[in-house]
């Protein structure tokens, strides 16, 4: 009887061990292959072309969702935030609260999150498919690391186009907040721009914001680039690590916010 | 595609996020507004700032016309010496009257400033004399409340002692 209850913990024990040895493994492959990429992403530069083909995947494809979302956040934002504005009277806040919203948090934020589900996958799931088909062993053979010529490109490339990104989001959905709070609501133009430009600093808001995008662009791409590269050679393989980019880019979005904002608000 | 394509598509990316980050900067930020002509600064002193932050407004007339640059505690008199940088469009006389206000009900806090009648203009450095404080609302509170209860006690004592007055 106590044997077998012993028997079933040291199972279970056993079994959370060999799971957290295994997180720890990976997030160390993890680290090395950014380690990796570092100092591969030299080629990136050299052979800019490679680069541009990749912002081209990531950035400019992903414009369409991104400027679509942020519209309609903005829009949503100024419609909720003059319903509860409006009961202290003072509506003319609205464009302080869609601009400092946005800036500070949903531009990034909410872009790393639809970055990591419209490109984020695709760079995963090409990377998987091409270690299936057994192409970046190709590679190898021909002595040309996979590393330099497949993987930094796209590194680079979400690095560079996240803020881009994340600055247009912002912009556009503070287009979008206008739109609603001064033509469709009637708030006073220039209320709405002076409080606006009275509140957010360029320092601590935007540059704060920016930093913010640069990381998550990091992160995004760093997981996705990871998990097609470490996925198993097969179709579930590459659809699991498909799920994971997602799950693990969210996750990581989110979790590294709150570190940033932590710090940055003081 | 062709390469000269991706290129050109990928250069109207780049120029529209550059042009989002300094739209943002210029419109939404007040990159504009604080570095427009050259600031003095003069610092005034308070008893009690009240919620002045770095940052606030300085207004005259309604019309901003500087920055709160700084907020300093002098340990000698025990008083906020609060820095602000004025516009250098906007000279003040010397005996320029500063007081902080509150916009609205529980807006932010701001300096207000009221001219005086000197001749002589206020210079960078020069410190403002005639401050008045913020309205603490739980001081002005405990004023009334106070004010209240010896009204009653003087009108209670008045009604036992019968003096006539």
């Amino acid at each position: 009887m106590f044997s077998s209850l012993a028997g079933s913990v040291g199972g279970l024990l056993r079994g959370v061990g060999h799971r957290l040895v295994d997180r720890i493994w990976r997030l160390g492959g993890g680290a090395r292959f950014f380690f990796y990429v570092l100092i591969y992403s030299g080629e990136s530069f050299r052979r800019l072309h490679l680069t541009i083909r990749e912002i081209y995947f990531t950035g400019v494809m992903s414009l369409i969702i991104i400027l679509v979302s942020a519209f309609f956040v903005g829009m949503v934002l100024a419609l909720q935030g003059y319903n509860t504005l409006q009961k202290y009277g003072s509506s003319e806040a609205i464009g302080v609260l869609v601009a400092l919203s946005l800036v500070r948090e949903l531009g990034p934020v909410v872009t790393a999150l639809l970055f990591a589900g419209r490109a984020g996958t695709a760079i995963t799931a090409e990377i998987g498919l091409m270690k299936a088909t057994e192409q970046l062993s190709a590679m190898e053979m021909m002595a040309v690391s996979p590393i330099a010529r497949v993987v930094a490109p796209r590194f680079w490339a979400g690095v560079i186009s996240m803020p881009l990104l994340a600055a247009l989001f912002s912009m556009v959905g503070i287009l979008g907040g206008y739109l609603v709070a001064v033509p469709l609501i009637g708030v006073d133009n220039g209320a709405f721009w002076s409080q606006m430009q009275a509140n957010v600093d360029f320092r601590a808001d935007i540059v704060n914001g920016i930093i913010k995008s640069v990381v998550f662009g990091i992160a995004c791409t760093m997981i996705a680039l990871f998990e097609g590269y470490d996925a198993p050679p097969t179709a579930e393989g590459v659809s699991r690590a498909t799920t994971r980019t997602v799950v693990n880019s969210s996750l990581a979005v989110l979790g590294l916010d709150f570190v940033m904002t932590s710090f940055m608000i003081s | 595609m062709e390469r000269t394509t991706i290129d050109l598509w990928v250069g109207i990316f780049a120029a529209a996020g550059a042009a989002a980050i300094f739209g943002l900067a210029m419109k939404v930020g007040n990159l504009t507004t604080t570095n427009i002509g050259e600031t003095y600064a003069v610092t005034a002193a308070f008893e009690n700032i009240g919620g002045l932050k770095p940052r606030a407004p300085v207004k005259s007339a309604g019309v901003v016309v500087g920055r709160v640059d700084g907020i300093q505690f002098d340990s000698t008199n025990y008083e906020a010496v609060v820095t602000l940088k004025l516009d250098k469009r906007y000279p003040f006389p010397k005996d320029t009257f500063a007081s902080i206000f509150t916009a609205g009900l529980l807006g932010e806090q701001y300096v207000g400033l009221e001219a005086g009648g000197d001749t002589a203009s206020l210079a960078n450095g020069d410190k403002i004399t005639h401050t008045q404080d913020a309205v603490v609302l739980e001081k002005m509170i405990s004023q009334f409340l106070y004010n209240k209860a010896s009204e009653n006690k003087s009108s209670e004592t008045n009604s036992a002692e019968e003096t006539p007055k």
